[in-house]
């Protein structure tokens, strides 16, 4: 198993049924992948629905059922469409109960960057700043560093998504809640120890008291 | 009543220098017939207020390739790395906005309002030299109105009178953007005589619209 599958398949353990989820473009979306049987959420597109299916079968492709990503989606029978006003009101409003996303890099107070790096790469924000803003839960889906630089810092020194709202982390190495008094490991892959997890993250780790083993 | 009018006649009403919101997300509900007569008209000076500003090739994209935008109000270029490079060569200037804070931007501006309280941004540079206000203790940023002097809307079922429904994903920001401009052309899939859309589905009132050209996708 790869690690984005690893990350995929714990993450979608803390869907719970009935949830509305937003999941983002990239290795969040492969989260729908793996919920566990008997859970079915309700996921979001920020363009305009609730309801997110399967993609359709080739030569199948609806040219008005798209995701954020732009690609050919269908809709479940107990979904909506509507504008993104409305869209926004359900992100913003609290309506969303949790959303998985990924960083470029996350602080032990909770702050999210993940939409530019000045000088280099200014996509856009699109819908993040909302979804992390809005949403009951936060979860950041991503490998633990870049190569080996790290990503989970004390501080953020990208420009933010968002201030203090990310809820939990989970990559290849364990899975980390934010807390007020910081990050907090509370699960720790096997195939790592906790020296090599805290070797690769730019915050002092709290090793929780119950530290578990990340099992997918 | 009849609003149906060639693309060449609706076009002719846009001018050099005119703030235009244009519809869809990542080209889909975009009315790709009306940007692409835009295109070939050559307008320039243009403010283009979108979700998005679509591809290379396609979409909203083929204005900034045809460098006839001088500014950009939208919430994602990365599909289109003209827009980048225009912005870092400082030829086309860019403002980024939150997607919410962007749709809500555009229905205050249709809805008669100054703008938007919103929490998003907070804490992040969007917040950077607008106004905070606090309001039964949570803190909110201040975010303007907005408007344009044109908006290009794409629409599933458009009847004569204007009344329109969509489709699906492409309707985005279309509904929002009905009400917001000074002119409004929409791009109809279908047209349709008056009395054929049920008034409860409608999702567009026909008063928004001034002008309907026929896409002729279906």
């Amino acid at each position: 198993m790869d690690n984005k599958e690893l990350i995929a398949r714990r993450v979608a353990q803390e869907i719970k049924d009935g949830d509305v989820v937003n999941l983002g473009i990239g290795m969040p979306t492969m989260v729908a992948n793996y919920i566990p049987e008997g859970v079915k959420p309700i996921l979001q597109s920020e363009n305009g629905f609730l309801g997110v299916g399967p993609a359709p079968a080739e030569g199948e492709e609806d040219p008005y059922i798209f995701n954020a990503g732009g690609q050919p989606v269908t809709i479940l029978p107990d979904g909506i469409f509507f504008d993104s006003a409305t869209s926004f009101g359900i992100i913003r409003g609290g309506h969303v109960d949790a959303t998985v996303l990924g960083a470029l890099q996350v602080d032990a107070k909770g702050n999210l960057a993940n939409w530019m790096i000045p000088g280099k790469m200014v996509p856009g924000m699109g819908g993040a700043m909302d979804l992390v803003t809005g949403a009951k839960k936060v979860i950041i889906a991503m490998e633990h560093t870049n190569r080996g630089n790290h990503k989970i810092l004390s501080e953020c020194n990208l420009p933010l998504t968002a201030a203090g709202k990310v809820s939990l982390i989970v990559t290849e190495m364990g899975v980390m809640e934010i807390t007020e008094e910081g990050i907090l490991l509370t699960e720790l892959n096997p195939e790592y120890t906790v020296d090599e997890i805290q070797e690769a993250t730019g915050a002092e780790l709290i090793i929780a008291d119950n530290l578990k083993e990340m099992t997918v | 009543m009849n609003k149906v009018v060639s693309i060449e006649e609706a076009i002719n009403h846009i001018e050099d220098g005119m703030s235009i919101m244009i519809g869809g997300f990542l080209s889909g509900g975009t009315p790709i017939k009306l940007v692409d007569a835009l295109v070939e008209k050559g307008v320039k000076d243009l403010t283009i207020i979108a979700n998005d500003t679509g591809f290379v090739d396609s979409g909203i994209g083929k204005l900034v390739v045809n460098k006839q935008v001088k500014r950009v109000i939208a919430t994602h270029i990365g599909t289109n790395r003209e827009t980048g490079n225009q912005m870092n060569a400082g030829e086309t200037e860019v403002e980024l906005v939150p997607q919410g804070t962007l749709a809500e931007r555009i229905r205050a501006g249709g809805a008669g309002l100054g703008g938007i309280l919103t929490p998003t941004g907070l804490g992040t540079i969007v917040e950077d030299g607008k106004e905070k206000i606090k309001v039964n203790g949570e803190m909110y940023i201040l975010e303007e109105a907005l408007r344009a002097d044109v908006a290009l809307l794409s629409g599933y079922i458009v009847d004569k009178c204007g009344n329109t429904v969509y489709n699906g994903s492409a309707n985005n920001f279309n509904q929002v953007m009905a009400p917001a401009a000074d002119l409004v052309i929409i791009e109809a899939d279908n047209i349709v005589e008056s009395g054929e859309i049920d008034p409860n589905d409608g999702q567009t009132p026909g008063i928004f619209i001034d002008y309907i050209v026929d896409g002729g996708a279906n």
